[in-house]
């Protein structure tokens, strides 16, 4: 018995899962010393939760986009951060427009729907297009050239933007109806913060239901397992393709807006961190896997909102909110080693195997 | 006229000559099997009539028409519909959702209803498992399932690719009698096999293909008699 768990187990994954014990320690040990120390009131608690929810909902919906363009091409296409960017910069300048004629006042509703369907319009187009004249011509070469074109048009992209409109920073102007908060259940939220989530969630029961429900749904499922059977079913691959870059696009434009919203600010390199960010949710989620995606995003938002309070206050770091992104990426490598499938992943190794 | 007609085909893989000058025609209610070793080029035969693999020479023709310009899925809604070897069935979708997805070219949803009745009559254990995960499918309702999601879109010639491979002898005898019983409804088969025995026992006409080339082609009663395709093909 001794000797075969011997035999299994390698010095490598003895270091692997101290680390991780320690890890693991570590964060319990903060977490009671901060709520100990009491540095924080259960109202502040409720704040980080719900800007977590809030930030991980917008990280669900970049993060379906990668997930389905892995499942149908599997490759990663490091360009949807900025397929995310492009639609709410592009939706600035209408916002702005509007703003300036007093329309965002006066019809503040159709005002923020004008600059939703503008933006969603802009980044399905140049995802749309994205595919179509960057990834199709490479569906045949190895898997690391599509990677680095994908590099390429991620730079292209924030480049082309920074060029036209330049490199500073953009306000978003402030809407009225969203300003402010409402008290639900006796508890202070940003009404803004509200309206992410619910919008994110509605966005992605669409989608869901979508991928699940329609013929088109099922023929984008087939081409992630089969192409070839696809083909033979009558399916027309390449249309499927361009679908799934299009919803992808259309859930990122979305998002984008929502973040624009959310921080008031859109510039080009705002879809570097985010893109990372969704990329790694849907990782954690098990990647290929739609549901996993959006669990992914959420919880990876609730912890870097919660994590650095929670875990580092009580280990005396002086700025723990410094360190959310090392959280998130910590995570991202204990996942990576522990569970390499993500969290829903079973059904993906299943698939390999 | 032929419905489908091979005509001096060649076909390549990269720099591998597949295909070497293959002619087959397939009449109007026909069972016509294909028979040859591994590698023999049976599977590119038919990846070259469902165009997932274009002749590098020579046309196939349907009906007279030249299918050179449809892609794949264009040719499926001319009529022709192969089962795949190993079935390939969608592993992660259900029954049901394979089953939809046959009918993917077909606009007509009352017909779609009408065919699925039609293909739980013919498979009752597919009407059973509807609701099923197709991947968790035993090997013989994997085979039904394939041929099901190919049925349903009513094809005019259909291809069917080693259905028996893999499968227990109860089971293999079961395909025959699907393939007959599809056969007396009017559908057109083009069977490729390597059980050579069953297939020359349920078709009309047989070709029997080496390393890329047709060597004979005859009435499947002669072939099965034939002295060579016995000891090459059924081990006598």
């Amino acid at each position: 018995m001794f000797q075969k768990w011997k035999d299994r187990v390698t010095v490598t994954d003895i270091v692997m899962w101290m680390i991780g014990g320690t890890m693991l320690l570590l964060c319990l040990w903060g977490s009671v010393s901060t709520i100990r120390a009491g540095l924080y009131t259960s109202s502040h608690w409720i704040d980080f939760c719900i800007f977590g929810l809030a930030q991980g909902s917008i990280y669900a919906l970049i993060a379906t986009g990668y997930t389905m363009v892995y499942g149908v091409l599997k490759m990663i296409n490091f360009a949807h951060g900025e397929v995310f960017m492009s639609g709410p910069f592009t939706g600035y300048f209408v916002a702005m427009a509007f703003w300036r004629s007093d329309f965002l006042d006066t019809h503040p509703v159709l005002g923020i729907i004008v600059i939703f369907g503008v933006a969603m319009f802009v980044s399905t187009m140049i995802a749309y297009f994205l595919e179509k004249i960057a990834y199709r011509p490479l569906r045949s070469a190895p898997r690391l050239i599509p990677l680095i074109t994908a590099i390429g048009a991620s730079f292209f992209l924030q480049y082309l933007f920074r060029g036209l409109y330049g490199s500073g920073i953009n306000a978003y102007p402030d809407i009225e109806i969203l300003e402010g908060f409402w008290m639900i259940f006796g508890i202070r939220v940003l009404k803004i913060q509200v309206i992410v989530i619910i919008a994110a969630v509605l966005l992605m029961l669409v989608l869901y239901n979508f991928i699940m429900l329609t013929k088109v749904g099922k023929a984008i499922r087939a081409v992630s397992e089969d192409k070839e059977a696809a083909a033979l079913m009558g399916i027309n691959v390449d249309a499927m393709i361009s679908t799934t870059f299009v919803i992808g696009g259309m859930a990122a434009g979305a998002a984008g807006v929502l973040y624009a919203l959310m921080f008031k600010q859109v510039h080009f390199f705002m879809g570097f961190i985010p893109g990372i960010k969704a990329f790694t949710a849907a990782v954690l989620g098990g990647i290929g896997n739609i549901p996993g995606a959006m669990l992914g995003g959420v919880f990876l938002g609730l912890i870097e909102s919660v994590a650095p309070a929670l875990f580092l206050d009580g280990l005396g770091i002086i700025a723990p909110y410094q360190l959310k992104d090392a959280i998130a990426f910590s995570m991202l490598v204990m996942v990576l080693i522990f569970r390499p499938t993500g969290i829903l992943g079973e059904r993906l190794s299943a698939k390999k195997a | 006229m032929a419905m489908l007609e091979l005509k001096n085909v060649h076909a390549h893989y990269g720099k591998i000559h597949a295909l070497k000058n293959v002619s087959i025609k397939v009449n109007k209610g026909e069972i016509v099997t294909l028979i040859g070793g591994n590698g023999a080029g049976k599977s590119t035969t038919l990846k070259t009539i469902s165009g997932t693999l274009k002749p590098s020479s020579g046309q196939v023709f349907l009906n007279g028409e030249d299918l050179a310009k449809y892609p794949a899925h264009e040719i499926v809604k001319k009529g022709i519909v192969q089962v795949p070897e190993g079935r390939r069935i969608f592993g992660q979708l259900t029954v049901m959702e394979n089953l939809d997805l046959g009918a993917f070219t077909s606009k007509d949803k009352k017909k779609d209803a009408q065919t699925i009745e039609k293909i739980f009559e013919l498979f009752p254990r597919l009407a059973e498992r509807c609701r099923q995960v197709a991947g968790t499918l035993s090997g013989g309702e994997q085979q039904m399932l394939a041929m099901g999601r190919a049925l349903m879109t009513n094809p005019k010639i259909l291809l069917l690719d080693e259905p028996s491979m893999g499968l227990a002898p109860v089971l293999v005898d079961n395909v025959f009698k699907t393939i007959k019983i599809l056969h007396a409804e009017g559908t057109t088969i083009l069977l490729v096999e390597q059980n050579a025995r069953m297939a020359l026992k349920t078709a009309s006409r047989g070709y029997v293909i080496q390393t890329g080339k047709v060597i004979f082609e005859d009435d499947a009663k002669k072939l099965l008699e034939n002295e060579m395709v016995k000891k090459a093909y059924m081990g006598d």
